[in-house]
């Protein structure tokens, strides 16, 4: 194979291993938005508490003498997923439930405010400065050619894309088969009439948060290890482009996530190979307004018609 | 009280879980390792007090709540004089408050005059801003774009062609507007929620762009030595440059830096009369009246037989050329500008200062753009806590007065039979 071949194949690695956890972001955008039909702003924020907290987590168990790795990220990533659902829960009854009914620009300022608000409430909390953690799982599978280029795949890039699997199908095998998914997914078609069939629309609102919520956190202990650094400001950046994927799959569609998530992570990889890497950025946002522009229901979105 | 008992303890329980480990356990960072270590007595007494308080709120949330209702509301309108003692003593008033504004900075010290320079920049921006987010009720989180097209308008302009402030004041303004225009034609058509997200992303774009396009932004490094305005010619510096005066030596009086920081005041003054001026014109005018309606009800001014498109159009480019006015202006006082100052941040800024005035009022607009820039500078600690501040406002503002502090009033008749 040639390099450039092999250079575009380790891009492609990286790309997906990005993509990934941006769908896992991605997934709490499109399911708030399929139900009450608003942006939650502060939800890029939920995924950098969840990194905080897992970092914490695991210093705090090293520091204990726990030893055992697996023990270590299973722990690390229960903790993160409850805090960071007990987040979506609180955001969702504190800023946005005594709202909802209302027009559809307030909620949205709500939530621009409680994204600044959590983010500066942990920057006074942990502080602003960037925190490095050491690696704690290394190494990796490295093929092709060692004199023309060799493609590296590392142990957390396999962990990133089982985990994802993992979440990816629970989730999937949740709202298709069980009775809550049920709810969720009658809530997304109708929220009035599943309220008159007796089924309590706030709860499954509230549980459609907390799902949204846990996922982020478990993309932010894959990405948290992955960079081994954070800081309060990655939940904005992370936030855009997870929703700029949600957008790009189809807002509301749970499968649009996860393929946006994955076509946005390997596009970004793609600009970074063969631009410089700041244009990445500007070639998500681009990507953001021409869909919009072109094609507002995204890949696998269904129209939205508007009634009088 | 006993059915009370356990959504208490929940919310109590949630409370907890939120502060437990983010508040109460620090991350360290010494060299290379990363420690975590608990936060002192003092912290974990405010995380216990809270849950604490959480609980009882909920406990006693019934009996609260039916107290609330039984105290009394105060009557404020009633505090004012009638509306025709108002009317009659409205234009003595505001000629007051602009004698006032051009008076007091003679008065006062260096540092105050600096500062209200500052605050006026922010009203400029928030009145700007109230037109796209207030009258037309379009989101906009990109709005710090053409605050930054403004200031590079100038910076660049002086530095290669050494235009003067004064011929760059207008031209900013113009190319704001044209950025509006090119920006708001194809994202105008989207729904609300979606055109916030698409000015936030070109807010990011523009910035990334300067950042990087280091040959003629200067990139992260920014613009230095940009020239202050001029009086007709005479330049407030200690020396004048080649073929130029200076107004010290024009008056012949003795050179005081002073000059410089009121004049730099008394034109961000004169700017702000001109744009509430403006504004205040335009909003009863046809297209004023056009975008208020637009924002109650899209459909039904289709079908009245307005364009949608323009009228969000002309208040997009509107609200766009007054934030290229005020970064022109910005450019000058700062002498250096940077992308380091057109941050999200600083649309967030701007849109706490509408949404707390009251989306629409340009009074509130005004006052809320005093408070939040004064208010930090008064208090050094509140600095700290500033952003922290902003982002609770923003949520307490909509959940209690999503009218804002002062809610705008529509003139209107009323029918009176006897």
């Amino acid at each position: 194979m040639s390099e450039t071949t092999l250079y575009v194949l380790q891009q492609l690695i990286n790309g997906l291993t990005i993509g990934s956890t941006y769908a896992l972001i991605a997934i709490g955008y499109t399911m708030v938005y399929g139900i009450i039909g608003m942006i939650n702003f502060a939800h890029g924020e939920v995924y950098m508490i969840g990194t905080y907290t897992a970092f914490i987590t695991i210093i705090g168990l090293l520091t204990m003498g726990v030893g055992s790795l697996p023990i270590i990220l299973l722990l690390a990533l229960v903790t993160a997923v409850i805090i960071s659902s007990t987040y979506g829960y609180a955001i969702e009854r504190v800023a946005y439930r005594p709202l909802r009914g209302g027009p559809r620009l307030i909620p949205l300022i709500t939530a621009i405010g409680m994204s600044i608000f959590l983010q500066n409430y942990i920057r006074l909390a942990q502080g602003s400065r960037d925190l490095a953690m050491p690696a704690l799982i290394s190494g990796g599978i490295q093929f092709g050619d060692p004199e023309v280029f060799e493609v590296s795949l590392s142990w957390m890039q396999l962990i990133i894309w089982g985990v994802t699997l993992v979440s990816m199908t629970a989730l999937a095998l949740f709202i298709s088969r069980s009775r809550l998914g049920r709810a969720c997914r009658a809530c997304a078609q109708d929220l009035k009439m599943t309220n008159l069939l007796g089924i309590d629309t706030n709860r499954i609102i509230a549980l459609t948060f907390v799902i949204g919520a846990a996922l982020a956190a478990v993309a932010g202990v894959l990405l948290g290890l992955y960079y081994g650094t954070i800081n309060p400001y990655i939940g904005f950046m992370a936030g855009l482009k997870a929703f700029t994927a949600a957008v790009l799959g189809g807002i509301g569609s749970i499968p649009g996530a996860m393929l946006g998530g994955l076509i946005l992570g390997v596009t970004e990889a793609m600009t970074a190979a063969f631009f410089p890497s700041e244009y990445k950025d500007v070639v998500a946002f681009s990507l953001l307004v021409l869909i919009l522009l072109f094609r507002p229901t995204g890949l696998l979105g269904k129209p939205d018609v508007e009634k009088v | 009280m006993q059915r009370a008992l356990f959504p208490a303890l929940f919310a109590a329980g949630v409370t907890f879980l939120l502060t437990c480990l983010v508040i109460g356990v620090r991350l360290q960072q010494d060299g290379p390792t990363l420690t975590v270590v608990g936060a002192d007595a003092e912290t974990w007494g405010w995380i216990g007090f809270a849950v604490v308080a959480v609980f009882l709120f909920q406990l006693f949330q019934q009996p609260l709540s039916a107290f609330k209702q039984r105290l009394p509301t105060p009557d404020l309108a009633a505090l004012l004089p009638n509306e025709p003692l108002r009317r009659r003593l409205r234009p003595w008033l505001i000629a007051l408050v602009v004698v006032g504004l051009f008076v007091w900075p003679f008065l006062v010290s260096r540092g105050a005059v600096d500062l209200a320079t500052l605050t006026l920049i922010y009203v400029m921006l928030g009145l700007g801003l109230n037109i796209v987010v207030g009258f037309a009720g379009l989101l906009d989180l990109g709005y710090v774009a053409f605050y930054a097209v403004g200031a590079y308008t100038y910076a660049l302009l002086s530095e290669y062609f050494g235009l003067s402030f004064w011929v760059c004041l207008p031209l900013a303004g113009l190319l704001a507007a044209t950025f509006g225009c090119l920006l708001g034609f194809p994202v105008l058509r989207l729904r609300g929620d979606y055109l916030a997200i698409v000015t936030l992303g070109f807010g990011e774009i523009i910035r990334i762009l300067l950042n990087n396009w280091t040959q003629v932004t200067g990139g992260p490094n920014g613009i230095g030595g940009i020239d202050k305005p001029t009086l007709f010619g005479l330049e407030f510096n200690r020396r004048a440059g080649e073929g130029s005066q200076t107004f010290h030596e024009f008056f012949g009086i003795s050179y005081d830096s002073s000059h410089k920081v009121i004049f730099l005041y008394l034109v961000a003054v004169l700017l702000v009369l001109f744009t509430v001026y403006v504004i205040n014109r335009i909003q009863r005018m046809p297209i004023g009246r056009a975008w208020e309606a637009l924002r109650e009800d899209e459909i039904a001014c289709r079908s009245l037989g307005l364009n949608p498109t323009v009228i969000k159009l002309s208040a997009f480019t509107l609200g766009a050329s007054f934030a290229g006015f005020a970064g022109c202006f910005f450019a000058a006082r700062q002498g250096f500008i940077s992308p380091e100052s057109f941050t999200f941040i600083e649309s967030a800024i701007i849109l706490a200062i509408v949404v707390l005035g009251g989306m629409g009022s340009q009074l509130g607009v005004i006052l809320a753009a005093i408070a939040m820039t004064i208010l930090p500078e008064l208090a050094r600690e509140f600095q700290e806590y500033r952003m922290l501040m902003f982002g609770g406002v923003m949520v307490l503002m909509m959940l209690w007065r999503p009218q804002g502090l002062l809610p705008m009033k529509r003139p209107h008749l009323e029918l009176k039979t006897s």
